[in-house]
């Protein structure tokens, strides 16, 4: 498993939890040495525009693209999922995402923001990420989301206030999730456990 | 449903030791860090919060040492605060592990330093900790205080947690002086003050003695409830505050 170092604060809480779930893991922003890994996990926390910038600096966006075309399994974790999609607009500013996923990532309509803490999801029948995981709550940390999924994945949808959003995405042999399941306990070990199970 | 009210034991780190004292005053030793951590994690907390109250530079390493060590085998978010004055502080105990920063003394001394940090990391990373007490000649009627509550900052409690949003802070940490370590119960009257003037999450800290007086903060409006003492000597453990918070109808993990 190749891990994408490209600066992210939760790049080593992540390594640990899917060394701890069994894969072989490598933090690496070597290209030739990722390349050779039979999975890619893209972590991610902060700001979508300084994520694409520090993406971009390693060479990730090519490395990105050329996974998904391969049909290599790829996950995505919190702005690592954000940044999957055509766009994402923080702070007034359009910036041009990786765009694996229809759709753009914009501003959560509540009042208490960040959206910051434990909260549940609803997964689509036949989801094999949240397989045995059915009530079972999240870490989330984030101000921005999708409000809608690609139409040809399966799209697990979360509430905060009013607003709902996207919290995971599965597709093929890519996933990414909005919450953080290298911090969300036993429920993030299991849904990591599925993940490497089946891609 | 609603994101859980997150249930938070707070571990004041001396030179590598968790301590706990009353108004910061005659720290007595409370336990290993890291097998106080997996606990409280097995316990059920949601959260962990470290604050390093150790004032030399050898002890700040040996903070962020404990950090990686506890990022190793706990899988909650962690919060780590003291001594942080600059992104360079922020940057140290991210890449050690933590998920979130907490500062205060820092962001007093120069409030420009949450908009740097706020732009370079995202305010989800930055608790800013307000240590208030009752102070008569403040238009709120509460002021903020530094080194462990000895001295007036000379500014506003709600002035301030209204400013420190402006310039980008994720959350708020509302440390009562007044009732911290007494476990006589959280200052419901300051936590409501601030919730008014803040849309950020509140954590609620200082003076947590019964299950009670955690769903009495939750119902005062804080996201969040931290508590020392209760936890480190004993009293209660977190699975049955949240129990109790259950009972009491509020939603937890």
């Amino acid at each position: 498993m190749g891990l994408l170092d490209y600066g992210s604060g939760n790049l080593h809480s992540a390594a640990r939890a899917f060394r701890n779930a069994g894969a072989d893991v490598v933090v690496t922003s070597d290209q030739a040495v990722l390349l050779q890994q039979d999975g890619l996990v893209v972590p991610g926390v902060g700001a979508f525009a300084a994520s694409m910038a520090g993406i971009a600096a390693v060479g990730g966006i090519d490395v990105i693209r050329r996974w998904a075309e391969a049909e290599r399994p790829l996950f995505g974790i919190c702005v690592g999922h954000q940044i999957l999609f055509e766009a994402g607009h923080e702070h007034g500013t359009h910036t041009d995402g990786i765009g694996l996923y229809d759709g753009e990532v914009i501003g959560l309509d509540a009042r208490r923001l960040p959206h910051m803490g434990w909260n549940t999801v609803v997964a689509p029948a036949g989801s094999a990420l949240f397989s045995g995981l059915g009530d079972e709550r999240f870490y989330f940390v984030h101000s921005y989301a999708a409000l809608t999924g690609p139409a040809d994945a399966l799209v697990t949808t979360a509430e905060h206030e009013d607003a709902r959003f996207v919290a995971a995405v599965e597709r093929g042999h890519v996933s990414s999730t909005q919450f953080h399941p290298e911090k969300s306990g036993a429920a993030g070990a299991r849904l990591i456990a599925n993940w490497l199970q089946t891609s | 449903m609603p994101v859980a009210l997150r249930v938070i034991p707070c571990l004041d780190v001396h030179d590598g030791r968790v301590v706990k004292g009353v108004n910061f005053q005659n720290l007595r030793d409370a336990g290993d860090p890291v097998e106080l951590a997996a606990k409280y994690s097995a316990q059920g907390a949601d959260e962990l919060t470290f604050l390093d109250i150790s004032a030399s530079v050898e002890a700040r390493a040996t903070t962020r040492e404990m950090v990686a060590r506890c990022a190793e085998t706990v899988f909650i978010p962690l919060t780590v605060g003291g001594g942080v004055r600059s992104i360079e502080d922020v940057d140290a105990l991210l890449r050690s592990g933590a998920d979130k920063v907490g500062i205060n003394t820092g962001a007093l001394a120069r409030p420009a330093v949450i908009d740097e940090i706020a732009k370079a990391f995202g305010n989800q990373v930055l608790v800013l900790s307000v240590d208030a007490r009752r102070e008569e000649g403040m238009p709120s009627g509460f002021g903020v205080t530094t080194h462990g509550g000895k001295r007036s900052a000379g500014v506003d409690a709600l002035a301030w947690a209204r400013e420190a949003c402006d310039r980008g802070v994720g959350e708020i940490l509302l440390n009562s002086m007044d009732a911290d370590g007494t476990t006589d119960g959280f200052d419901l009257e300051m936590l409501r003050a601030v919730r008014e003037v803040v849309d950020v999450p509140l954590i609620a800290s200082g003076g947590a003695g019964t299950v009670e007086h955690f769903v009495a903060a939750a119902r005062a409006g804080a996201d969040a409830v931290l508590a020392a003492s209760v936890f480190h000597y004993g009293a209660l453990t977190v699975d049955q505050v949240k129990a109790g918070l259950r009972e009491a109808g509020l939603e937890v993990r």
